[in-house]
């Protein structure tokens, strides 16, 4: 009897922070810009000498589609084009060390699947003169169990290069005809 | 000592059925907000002195970018933007409508969801019309 409530003590210790936890409560002031915002506008914004948006537009379709993204969804008449693309995202270093460390349990919790989001926006810029593009990339990895792992918004400046890169590239293609 | 054991068992029982019970809602509540149909609107909404709809749409969608905001869908006719947010691991997602109010306004709603919850309090959509505000160099309007 006495081990009975000793076990019920212990079952309501965590109860209890279950309950105290709860659901997850809303933040304030997520939808207030932060400092890195200029930074990111750097990052991920071009200009380009043209007022021809249209043209800009079935380049960036072009590229999204050279680096293997499929279109989801676009409005020609604001600018806006949006892709996704699945990938792996298996990290050898990290499949060896949770190896390593936990066995074949922490393997299945390794980084196995990923699908990359690319946003792109065009507009004219405040002269009127250029075109703007801003791209942004998100991505969704799934572990080998086939839970996700994390979501985040992605930062790497490599990424962006090799987008503007490409899209420099097949404007200047179209451009010629090729 | 037997009391004492009854109580545990009575607060364990009940903790259970709070922690339990905790965030699960039914299907009924899907269509439920805990504040009224008239707040929201007016939490929500804002009109500007401008009736140009793309460039209110670009502006919004730059506003939302700037945010850290990745765009999903976007629809010129019916003025929709909608874009998703990851903060740590929860999903915020937001939809602005742009629509014409008489001749000489644009009313602009935004409503946000925070992972499976409505975001409904009114400084988080000021922060946003604020930031449109400036991106767009007019003054947001409360409606009632």
């Amino acid at each position: 009897m006495k081990q009975i409530s000793k076990l019920s003590v212990l079952l309501a210790i965590p109860l209890l922070c279950l309950g105290v936890a709860g659901c997850e409560t809303v933040p304030k002031g997520f939808l207030k810009p932060n400092e890195a915002s200029l930074e990111n506008r750097q990052l991920q914004m071009r200009q380009y000498e043209t007022i021809n948006q249209e043209q800009i537009l079935s380049s960036v379709a072009g590229v999204l589609q050279d680096l293997g993204f499929t279109l989801d969804a676009s409005e020609t008449q604001v600018g806006f084009v949006a892709a996704s693309k699945k990938a792996d995202a298996t990290n050898v270093g990290q499949v060896f060390f949770m190896a390593l460390l936990g066995g074949a349990n922490a393997v299945a919790a390794c980084d196995a699947s990923q699908v990359i989001k690319a946003s792109v926006i065009t507009k004219p810029s405040l002269d009127g003169k250029k075109t703007v593009v801003r791209v942004t990339f998100q991505r969704v990895v799934w572990n080998q169990a086939g839970q996700i792992n994390r979501v985040e918004t992605i930062k790497d400046p490599a990424m962006y290069q090799k987008f503007y890169e490409s899209l420099s590239k097949a404007i200047f293609l179209e451009a010629q005809q090729i | 000592m037997k009391n004492i054991r009854g109580c545990i068992s009575i607060v364990v029982i009940f903790l259970m059925i709070v922690t339990l019970g905790g965030c699960v809602t039914p299907a009924v509540n899907a269509l439920g907000t805990s504040e009224s149909q008239v707040k929201m609107r007016s939490i929500q909404t804002r009109a500007f002195d401008t009736t140009d709809k793309k460039k209110m749409m670009q502006t919004v969608i730059s506003t939302m970018q700037d945010l850290d905001f990745v765009i999903d869908k976007a629809d010129l006719t019916l003025g929709s933007v909608t874009g998703t947010k990851f903060l740590g691991y929860a999903v915020v997602t937001m939809s602005v409508i742009v629509r014409p109010r008489g001749e000489k306004q644009l009313l602009v709603r935004a409503n946000a969801q925070y992972g499976i919850k409505s975001v409904e309090d009114a400084v988080t959509y000021q922060d946003f019309f604020t930031t449109l505000e400036k991106a767009i160099f007019l003054t947001a309007q409360q409606v009632d």
